[in-house]
């Protein structure tokens, strides 16, 4: 069912801005009630919703570049609307694809970890709960109330702070509006990142900051056609709606699984 | 009935297909996480009424505004608050993470003494009647002897009403050694003060700057207020504003800078001369400035003319010629150029003579105390208590000279040299040290050549932290009087670091006192009550907070209401009056700086033959290694290249690590003349080749479990090197050696 004032939210990140200060995980990881443990330095296992990598453009010194590049969930639209590669593979309708908002949500209380999503996913913006997750003594007392910690078991993610969504809406609703307003709903690492690399809002509306940054294309699935803009993994035909800016062609480059000889540019078009 | 192997087949095809055609699996799946998942442990948060308490946090110098989403009475989210002057709406992962401090285990939840030895763990719990009666008798005592000299304090700042009461507490009490932690304001705060004659702060307009260039300055690894730092990197990215790093290895900043030049560790100074050279020679300096209100300008551009060609540069600092002629040009034609120093964070005061060659520049294209350039900000004077009355005892304690020799013959000019410090105990030459105070600050963790200063801290018979948490030096006190945490307590927060107009914070309780622990504040005022005299006559306030809010006048209303007074109607005086100096005017050539001798790099620690590679610390801002340790949460953020599990990695050049036969990963034992520990290696192309790099803010042996007995602290391979003439220490790395372990 198509809704009528569907919403698109998406995400553009200006990695030219990027300072990979690690803000925004944190963030992140105090918004929505993210478990720790003593050994954080297993990436694999070490929940982070929103990971910061660095990149490098692999060149000595002293032509050696680094970059850094946040990677939230990326919220993918699939090749048609919610064909996202972890929705389609669910077996319990645990994680599944608003199409009022274009979000990817992650229903705990559903999910019995067969780990399915995280095997499709092709960013590893997904991540399971080997442990249950210990607050130690006294801690529990700064955990938000709009955000269900997680168990033992289940599969979480990035859910672009669907809370703050739904707060910003009541609020509305409340007031006798039934829009929201853009700066309304923000999520908690655009609203830390300290130096502004982070816009976050409705790709459906052509006037708002990402659709005007990065110029999605309606015919391709939204492909950017600003030249500095891409998605990861662009040629997999998921569809991101996180968007990446980068003057440095290198970055931009790695955003996708170039070969090393491959021609800069070349079209790719996903059959699908 | 007969069962054959056919209908046997058919039996389990067709309860297969009818089960999976029945409900079933589906129930069976949603139940399975029901039954896997309805565990009583798993916490529930309650829910209540949301409000927000707007702040500051204190985490670090940057001064930063922040606000409390609280429900009901718990805090459980900090975020940046809009529409201040220092961070607009932004925060770094340090003070994100604040609420991990106010709710971690790491709290010192009541005042401790000390049981059995000294640094094992063992504590009591006393009260705060008994705790500060114990205090107000050694200094009692100590003060009746008349060694009320012998008493130190180590204070994480200077400025404020809370550090003021420390001095003011001293000062009645007949004590010269406050001493503030090092900085590179130490260096900036005496460059002023001997090139302008003034006693202030460096304040720097970036906002209004469109040519950076910085001496290995760590503008996006949180030198300066952090959280500013950044929004004006960005807003260079938007306006076309340059930057310029230098400095050996790739840091963040340098990736993000428009242009990285390596450069010679240790020669920064030499480079600044060499620019000063090109822009003196082809007349690109600011001729009105010089003309009208500088001083000392012929003998320093003879000076510089002499000894910095190009060329001569170029061999010191390994930077090619056609990029420092390229360099100085661009600086002194970009409308706004703006020269900066301080490495990394700006950890370590640095060599004097790099901070006043650097701060020359800026004088050359005329940028002092003008739009887009250096102000000197003189503190806000805001505190303004009735003089003290000293008695005799007190009078003679102040007479005495400073433990750490700043203001001495030797280093007249500094006003802390607490680098000193351990050498000066340890000595035993001048007099020992019989009680320290330690508030805001962890010097056993934060001071270079960690061995002596656990040495010094041994031979102080009574040591009292003030620390709200369990850090290096609260575990090695004698009595632990825990402060409240930030969101528990009012105090002003004077200028953040660099600021180039006075702004005036405040950190007001978000929440109750979660402990038994009480303001340092309030502590004081108690103390000196206890002891009586001229001490309880210089503390007639009833407590803290009516101190404050006395000493705010008001200014109060409008603090309480905002969150923060700022000056927006601040400006720099004219040029005229702007220098203090004997000459009135800008020295480029103070004689105390002998600034006109040679430059000399940095005599760093170590042989060439025993050591052939250089160590370097290197600041991150994902690692805070101030006063406070990483809570869990930023620590989670530290990169697998940084830290895993419990080593740290070391970054080499693979070119250097291959010379060495050292592999990725590879565990290896890097030795200096001052310690040695195990590492593993990190290749890094970003690092000049002959040098390693070892992250701060690492090896903590206090805190929790989360922080505590991971990597190292490079303090414990690096000592500090006296600047010859600030005192300050200098020192920017030490020679090392690698060894596959």
């Amino acid at each position: 069912m198509k809704h009528k004032n569907a919403k698109k939210y998406g995400m553009v990140i200006d990695l030219d801005k990027c300072t990979g200060c690690g803000s925004c995980m944190v963030a992140c990881m105090a918004e929505n009630n993210v478990p720790f443990r003593k050994d954080e330095s297993n990436k694999v296992l070490s929940i982070t919703w929103l990971r910061v990598y660095q990149l490098t453009n692999g060149k000595p010194f002293p032509n050696t570049d680094i970059c850094y590049l946040p990677r939230p969930c990326m919220h993918c639209e699939g090749q048609h609307e919610g064909h996202s590669p972890c929705v389609s593979v669910c077996p319990a309708v645990a994680t599944d694809y608003n199409t009022e908002t274009g979000i990817v949500s992650q229903i705990y209380t559903r999910c019995f970890g067969c780990r399915y999503c995280m095997a499709s996913c092709p960013y590893h913006a997904r991540y399971f709960n080997w442990w249950d997750p210990v607050w130690p003594d006294g801690m529990e007392k700064y955990l938000s109330p709009n955000v269900s910690p997680r168990m033992r078991g289940v599969v979480e993610k990035c859910s672009f702070c669907f809370h703050r969504y739904q707060l910003a809406k009541e609020k509305a609703f409340k007031e006798g509006r039934r829009e929201i307003k853009e700066d309304e709903y923000q999520t908690a690492c655009t609203q830390a990142c300290p130096a502004g690399a982070i816009t976050f809002g409705d790709l459906n509306n052509p006037n708002h900051a990402v659709s005007r940054m990065v110029k999605p294309d309606p015919k391709h699935h939204g492909r950017p056609t600003n030249p500095n803009a891409f998605r990861l993994l662009e040629r997999l035909g998921t569809n991101p709606k996180v968007y990446y800016l980068s003057s440095r062609e290198w970055v931009r480059r790695a955003g996708d699984n170039y070969l090393e000889n491959e021609a800069k540019y070349k079209k790719t078009v996903h059959q699908g | 009935m007969k069962i054959d192997r056919r209908s046997f087949l058919s039996f389990l095809l067709g309860g297969a297909a009818g089960t999976a055609l029945s409900p079933l699996p589906w129930k069976l799946t949603d139940d399975s996480s029901i039954w896997t998942q309805m565990w009583p442990w798993t916490p529930v948060p309650e829910d209540g009424e949301a409000s927000y308490v707007n702040s500051s946090c204190t985490l670090c110098p940057g001064g930063c505004g922040i606000t409390v989403r609280k429900i009901d009475d718990r805090a459980v989210k900090i975020e940046g608050m809009k529409r201040h002057p220092v961070n607009n709406g932004g925060l770094c992962s340090l003070g994100l993470s604040g609420l991990q401090l106010l709710y971690g285990p790491t709290r010192v939840k009541t005042p401790l003494k000390r049981v059995g030895k000294r640094g094992r763990g063992r504590w009591e719990k006393i009260s705060w009647k008994d705790a500060v009666s114990e205090v107000a008798k050694t200094l009692g005592d100590l003060r009746e002897k008349g060694q009320s000299h012998t008493v130190g304090f180590i204070s994480g700042s200077d400025r404020g009403t809370v550090p003021r009461l420390f001095e003011r507490f001293l000062t009645v009490y007949g004590s010269p050694n406050l001493i503030r932690t090092p900085s590179i304001i130490d260096s900036y705060e005496l460059a002023l003060h001997l090139m302008q004659g003034a006693q202030a702060l460096p304040g720097f307009d970036f906002e209004n700057a469109n040519f950076i260039l910085s001496f290995g300055s760590g503008i996006v690894d949180g030198w300066g207020s952090p959280v500013r730092m950044f929004r004006a990197n960005s807003a260079w990215r938007d306006t076309g504003g340059k930057v310029i790093q230098i400095e050996p290895r790739l840091s963040n900043t340098a990736a993000k800078s428009d242009k990285w030049i390596p450069i010679n560790p240790g020669t920064e100074a030499a480079l600044a001369l060499g620019i000063a050279h090109i822009i003196i020679k082809e007349s690109l300096y600011d001729a009105e400035f010089i003309n009208n209100y500088s001083e000392g300008f012929e003998d320093w551009k003879a000076f510089v003319l002499g000894e910095y060609g190009p060329d001569s540069v170029a061999t010191i600092t390994g930077i090619d010629s056609t990029t420092i002629i390229a360099l100085a040009r661009s600086f002194a034609r970009a409308s706004k150029p703006l020269a900066i120093c301080g490495r990394g964070q700006g950890t370590t005061p640095g060599s004097l003579n790099e901070c006043t060659a650097v701060h020359a520049l800026n004088a050359l294209v005329g940028n002092i105390n003008k739009k887009g350039g250096v102000f000197a900000v003189a503190e806000p004077d805001y505190i303004n208590w009735p003089e003290v009355e000293m008695d005799a005892t007190a009078a003679a304690g102040m007479q005495k000279n400073r433990l750490d020799g700043a203001g001495s013959k030797k280093y007249p000019f500094s006003r802390y040299l607490l680098n000193r410090l351990p050498q000066a105990i340890n000595s035993g030459k001048k007099y020992p040290l019989k009680a320290l105070f330690v508030a805001g600050a962890n010097p056993l963790y934060t001071m270079s050549d960690s061995k002596a200063v656990k040495k010094a801290f041994d031979k102080v018979p009574f040591i009292v932290s003030f620390s709200s948490y369990m850090d290096e030096t609260a575990q090695n006190a004698d009595l632990i009087l825990p402060n409240h945490n930030y969101l528990e307590r009012y105090e002003d927060i004077p200028t953040p670091a660099g600021m180039p107009q006075p702004v005036i914070g405040l950190s007001r309780p978000v929440v109750e006192p979660q402990f038994n622990t009480k303001h340092v504040g309030d502590v004081i005022i108690l103390l000196a009550k206890a002891m009586g005299g001229t001490l309880s006559d210089a503390f007639a306030w009833d407590s803290y907070d009516a101190c404050l809010k006395e000493t705010m006048g008001y200014k109060w209303q409008v603090i309480i209401e905002k969150g923060f007074w700022s000056y927006p109607d601040f400006v720099a005086g004219p040029r005229e009056e702007s220098f203090d100096t004997v000459s009135g005017k800008f020295e480029f050539a103070p004689k105390e700086t002998g600034s006109l001798k040679p430059f000399k790099p940095v005599k760093i620690e170590g042989d060439k033959t025993n050591y052939p590679l250089l160590l370097m610390p290197y600041d991150s801002i994902r690692l805070a290694n101030g006063a406070m340790g990483d809570p869990p949460f930023v620590m989670k953020s530290v990169d697998d290249t940084v830290l895993k599990g419990t080593d740290v990695f070391i970054e080499i050049n693979p070119k250097t690590a291959g010379e060495h036969g050292l592999r990725e990963g590879q565990l290896a034992m890097l030795s200096t003349p001052v310690g040695q520990a195990k590492v593993k290696v990190h290749l890094f192309d970003g690092i000049m080749p002959g040098l390693v790099a070892l992250p701060r803010g690492l090896g903590h042996t206090a805190y929790d479990e989360y922080l505590a007995g991971k990597g190292i602290n490079v303090n414990e391979l690096i000592g500090p090197v006296e600047d010859p003439v600030s005192g300050l220490d200098a020192a920017w790395g030490v020679r090392a050696k690698l060894a596959k372990a």
